[in-house]
């Protein structure tokens, strides 16, 4: 029998003789024979010792150790000690989503905590409790866009990250609705293009901050243009750079989204991460996924529950605002977690800390042979490199030496193959970012 | 279950009192206590031109949504604005205090498609 | 209890920034940065730990109480799959180093898992493919459901409907609807199964498909599938599995082989991989082979040397339904889960959820109505309305259980069933512990025909007592920071004329 069985060959007896069987097998009489398994041919089980072994051989294969210049999204940040230990609490983790408010206060209160600190960062005014992650998190935001106005067009900006751009794509293949994509000019938005293209008949316009080129900007002009027709803009923000940025609810965004994954989730291979998603009050009822609110219990006392229901699946069904069931609960505790750690002061200075280091890295990369920084637009810890070489083979390349130099665009844009983004997070070190500089040069050398 | 006598009513637990060519419209007693505590409605727009039958407005309470259908077309001309601060009063007055809306009646024959409050009281009772 | 925002003190911190070793200050121009300070706590590491382990201790969690969630599977969860997914070579592996050039060299380990998993599901469920990529069992189904649409696309089928039964979870009209389709819902015969007489009226040319657990949510196995598969069919519409109760029929059937096209599992279901409070979950999605080429990408593949790769090249893909390749550090916790338990394993799961089940209902059926008198799988549905008569009603019921210790049944689900209560016990739990929720279930029982007053003010024995959840939603404060009471309404086109906010 397997460890996680509890019950005993006499226990089983005295269970079946209650019910009045003779055999499990007798429960399963409603398994006609012809619809047992064709075939069943999965290996014997193994003890934790030995699958625990398996495991960890298979992780061997994986190169953990590179020294990462790579972001594109996905950043390798420090997290603190204290995140996973109270992360791994059973309390958090083996716990369902919290349907019976009085004994799940702690998921209850740790998500309004989180969405109270998304909203602080983003300055909007209400938040959700997270969605699934940074871009399934915008297809909802267009999703939503779409029900507020009742419009059917959507305006992307270039600087949306590609991998957004295509699950926005494959998400609206079915439904009638048309995007317009926007070229970015110097790194930036192309205000001149996008303002063309805004019409009574536009729902939303998409931006993204820093965009997926590193460059940061101001959307404030686009956003009054968009205004002025109706239409909604929609940001996707990265957390981190929001300790130092301009935050979409200072440019007057209306629906804010990101990957929460630098916020003290591990990189984990793609996932689980952490969607989320802030709009104005006015838009509350429009938006999907969990929302926690506060409230006083029968005797007065401070006290969560999950509100606004009636906008989900399991009320609304074929009318919901999304099929949406769980979020990611567990990630935006420890999202939350990890912005309490660093508190007001702590991430602002991990801001500051990663523009400082990007800048540093643009300096010594700009003194390396064959490289030249694009400074058409200012940065905050990612940045394009322009590279005499093909980019994908220096990357390539650099892996021998150790580093995953950044992440190639050629991949995602036509024409720019010997360009990579390279991102520079507070983890890499000064020797690191020389080491990483004086490699590059002799990988460049040599090709 | 309160009914009122002189209102007209749906299937959908609508009622409608007319007036000359005004129609005042609500939701029944049934509909008010099936839904529980009403905490937000959706108002119509005023100038708004519904439809027999066609979806109009919905209401929400905490664990359940529900979409309102116009018992009759016309033009809707006003809407109870205290249910915006109050959504409540739908609950403690369905009949009155909680009508919902007023619409400008564009076809009186569209009556004959509701019930009376005998033919409502036995809907009622076969719903049971 | 305070929250942690009211717990700052300025000039406090939980965390020391490392002092910056560059000699460059890097610096902005003034208009690309925020204006306000963002209002994050300011506290001390102690602090943090002490309010967040506090937080937990007022949950209940399968960790600490008996968690009989009908539908949702709160089975025990292994630690060592945690410790497993916490190995940094998985933890600290960057997602985009697979899409570097021979980047996949970089992640053999990670993508032997993602294969490995993919052939032992397909065995697991009868399936021909898998995709990792959905993030939960909704988004499975939404994945599912495009893959269908592709399908009819394809063969230039008009299609609009889905039909899905009435006791069907809300996610899977809400797909569809999102998916671009019309629902057609069909209400259970008088066995609580699907209406097959109805089905046949409602099935024509326009159909899409149709969505089905099995056992179905009343916790029923429906032996007429393959002829409801063969109807399908007939007007070449699809059958999607919903594999919430996939738990119940492991190494007994397969859905493959009893007529479905489509699947999804939630590992988080069958595979125990934790709940966290509402999610992360995954929801892997498997096809029969005529819709293999409609699976999202990238897909992994294995070379004739052994070596795995992602494989983009799939011109009829739906595309990506997730930025990456699914949510991988579950996905490796379902596999490590499935390795451990083996053949032999996944059918002792499945014969002690049903078992347990079957005794629960048993021995409770004197006691509340139970309106399908059978054999059960691995869930039962009672209806408390002989309890309601008096007063007692099935959330009362469940706030007894939680006074006493022990996390409610689902109730009020499925929505077919009045007073529903829905019990899932599952196979991690024992006899001792059935015995003890069953005498408290006859226990409330009793207390409804003796006290019917007392459930009201249940629980008391919790943080707090039931919220006021009209207040909840009417003044509603879901940000500590704005004051989000008395909301207006939302105003058509009102975008045009939004104002600033702080």
């Amino acid at each position: 029998m397997n460890p996680y069985i509890a019950n005993t060959k006499i226990e089983v007896d005295e269970m079946l003789q209650c019910i009045g069987v003779k055999t499990i097998d007798d429960l399963f009489l409603d398994i006609k024979p012809n619809q047992r398994p064709k075939s069943f041919n999965i290996p014997p089980g193994e003890s934790e010792q030995e699958v625990v072994a398996y495991i960890n051989r298979l992780a061997n294969k994986n190169r953990s150790d590179l020294i990462l210049f790579i972001g594109g999204g996905y950043y390798d940040h420090y997290i603190p000690a204290a995140v996973g230990s109270l992360i791994s609490r059973g309390e958090f983790y083996t716990a369902y989503t919290p349907y019976q408010p009085e004994c799940s206060q702690g998921t209850l209160q740790a998500l309004y905590e989180f969405q109270s600190a998304i909203c602080t960062l983003t300055e909007m005014e209400v938040a959700n409790a997270s969605l699934y992650d940074g871009g399934t998190a915008l297809y909802e935001a267009v999703m939503m866009a779409i029900r507020i106005t009742g419009r059917r067009r959507i305006i992307m900006d270039g600087g949306v990250s590609p991998i957004y751009r295509t699950i926005l794509k494959s998400y609206t293949s079915n439904l009638d609705i048309e995007f317009q994509e926007t070229p970015v000019v110097h790194g930036q938005s192309d205000r001149q293009q996008i303002t063309k293209l805004l019409n009574e008949n536009t729902a939303a316009v998409i931006l993204q901050n820093p965009n997926f080129f590193g460059a940061i900007d101001d959307h404030t002009d686009i956003i009054e243009q968009a205004h002025k027709f109706g239409i909604l803009v929609i940001e996707s923000v990265y957390p981190i750079s929001l300790g130092l940025l301009k935050t979409p609810g200072e440019m007057g965004a209306d629906i804010v989204t990101g990957e929460g994954q630098s916020l003290g989730l591990p990189l984990n291979f793609g996932g689980p991460y952490l969607g989320f998603m802030t709009t104005r009050k006015k838009f509350i009822r429009k938006m999907p996924g969990r929302i926690v609110g506060q409230t006083v219990d029968i005797h007065g006392r401070r006290s969560f529950v999950n509100t606004l229901q009636a906008r989900e699946q399991h009320i609304r069904r074929e009318k919901a605002t999304s099929n949406i069931c769980t979020n990611v609960s567990l990630c935006a505790i420890q999202a939350c977690i990890y912005m309490s750690l660093l508190g007001k002061q702590g991430l602002k200075r991990l801001a500051q800390l990663n523009l400082d280091k990007a800048e540093y890295a643009k300096q010594v990369l700009s003194h390396v042979k064959g490289v030249e920084i694009k400074r058409s637009s200012p940065t905050f810890n990612e940045f394009t490199a322009y590279l005499s070489k093909d980019a994908n083979a220096v990357v390539e390349a650099m892996i021998n030496r150790g580093f995953a130099a950044g992440f190639p665009l050629g991949r995602y844009y036509k024409g720019m193959e010997q360009y990579m983004i390279v991102a520079v997070t507070e983890k890499r070190t000064k020797e690191e970012i020389d080491r990483f500089a004086e490699s590059l040069e002799e990988v460049l050398k040599e090709m | 279950m309160e009914i009122e006598e002189h209102y007209l009513y749906t299937k959908e637990h609508e009622w409608v009192y007319i007036e000359d060519n005004i129609a005042t419209i609500g939701i029944t007693d049934y509909a008010q206590e099936a839904l529980g505590d009403i905490t937000f409605i959706e108002l119509p727009e005023v100038d708004n031109e519904v439809e027999q039958f066609e979806h109009f407005c919905s209401v929400e309470s905490v664990k359940a949504a529900s979409d309102i259908f116009a018992p009759m077309s016309g033009k809707v001309i006003e809407v109870n604005a205290d249910l915006e601060s109050g959504p409540g009063l739908i609950n403690k007055s369905c009949y009155e205090k909680g009508w919902i809306a007023k619409i400008e009646i564009s076809d009186q024959d569209e009556t004959s498609n509701l019930m009376t409050h005998q033919e409502y009281q036995k809907y009622l009772e076969s719903l049971e | 209890m305070e929250l942690i925002f009211e717990k700052s003190i300025p000039g406090r911190r939980g965390f020391q920034i490392p002092v910056c070793d560059v000699n460059v200050q890097g610096d902005i121009p003034p208009r690309y940065k925020r204006t306000h300070d963002n209002e994050l706590p300011e506290v001390s590491e102690v602090d943090v730990v002490r309010h967040f382990t506090r937080l937990s201790q007022m949950n209940f969690s399968v960790d600490t109480n008996f968690y009989p969630l009908g539908s949702c599977t709160m089975k025990y969860n292994p630690k060592f799959t945690e410790v497993l997914a916490k190995n940094p070579q998985f933890a600290d592996l960057h997602p985009l180093l697979p899409q570097l050039r021979n980047g996949e060299k970089l992640t053999q380990g990670a993508l032997q898992v993602l294969y490995e998993v993919e052939q032992i599901l397909c065995e697991i469920a009868g399936m021909d493919q898998f995709t990792m990529q959905p993030l939960a069992g909704a988004h499975g189904e939404l994945t599912g459901v495009m893959m269908m649409a592709a399908y009819h696309r394809d063969k230039g089928n008009k299609k609009k409907y889905i039909i899905v039964p009435d006791a069907a979870h809300g996610t899977n009209p809400a797909t569809a609807a999102i998916a671009g389709y019309a629902t057609i819902a069909i209400p259970p015969d008088e066995n609580g199964l699907l209406d097959i007489t109805k089905l046949k009226e409602k099935l024509n040319d326009e159909v899409a498909g149709v969505m089905m657990t099995n056992p179905d949510t009343l916790g029923i196995f429906n032996s007429h599938i393959d002829e409801i598969a063969g109807l399908v069919h007939r007007v070449d519409g699809l059958m999607y599995y919903d594999g919430a109760n996939l738990n119940a029929i492991l190494g007994r059937c397969r859905p493959g082989d009893i007529g479905f096209d489509i699947m999804h599992i939630n590992t988080h279901k069958t595979f125990t991989t934790p709940h966290g409070g509402g999610g992360p979950g995954a929801g892997p999605v498997g096809v029969k082979k005529k819709l293999v080429k409609f699976l999202p990408i990238s897909r992994v593949e294995k070379r004739s040397d052994g070596t795995f790769y992602l494989n983009y090249d799939y011109p009829d893909s739906i595309g990506y339904v997730a930025s990456l390749y699914g949510n991988f550090a579950l996905i490796l916790r379902a596999y490590a889960y499935i390795l451990l338990l083996g053949k032999e394993g996944l059918l002792e799961t499945s014969n002690h959820a049903v078992l347990n089940a079957n005794y629960v209902m048993h021995r409770l059926k004197n006691h509340y109505l139970l309106h399908y008198d059978r054999t059960c799988m691995h869930e039962c549905v009672f209806s408390a309305t002989q309890q309601a008569e008096r007063g007692v009603h099935a959330i009362d019921i469940a706030k007894f259980l939680i006074d006493r210790g022990m996390h409610p049944p689902t109730v009020y689900f499925p929505l077919t069933v009045k007073e529903a209560i829905m019990i899932e016990p599952t196979e991690t739990e024992s006899k001792q512990t059935l015995d003890q929720f069953i005498e408290l279930l006859i226990e409330a029982d009793q207390l409804s025909k003796t006290q019917p007053d007392i459930f009201k003010d249940l629980p008391k024995t919790t943080p707090v007592a039931r919220p006021d959840e009209v207040k909840a939603a009417t003044d509603l404060n879901t940000n500590f920071f704005v004051n989000t009471a008395k909301l207006t309404r939302p105003q058509k086109n009102s975008s045009a004329s939004i104002t600033h906010h702080v």
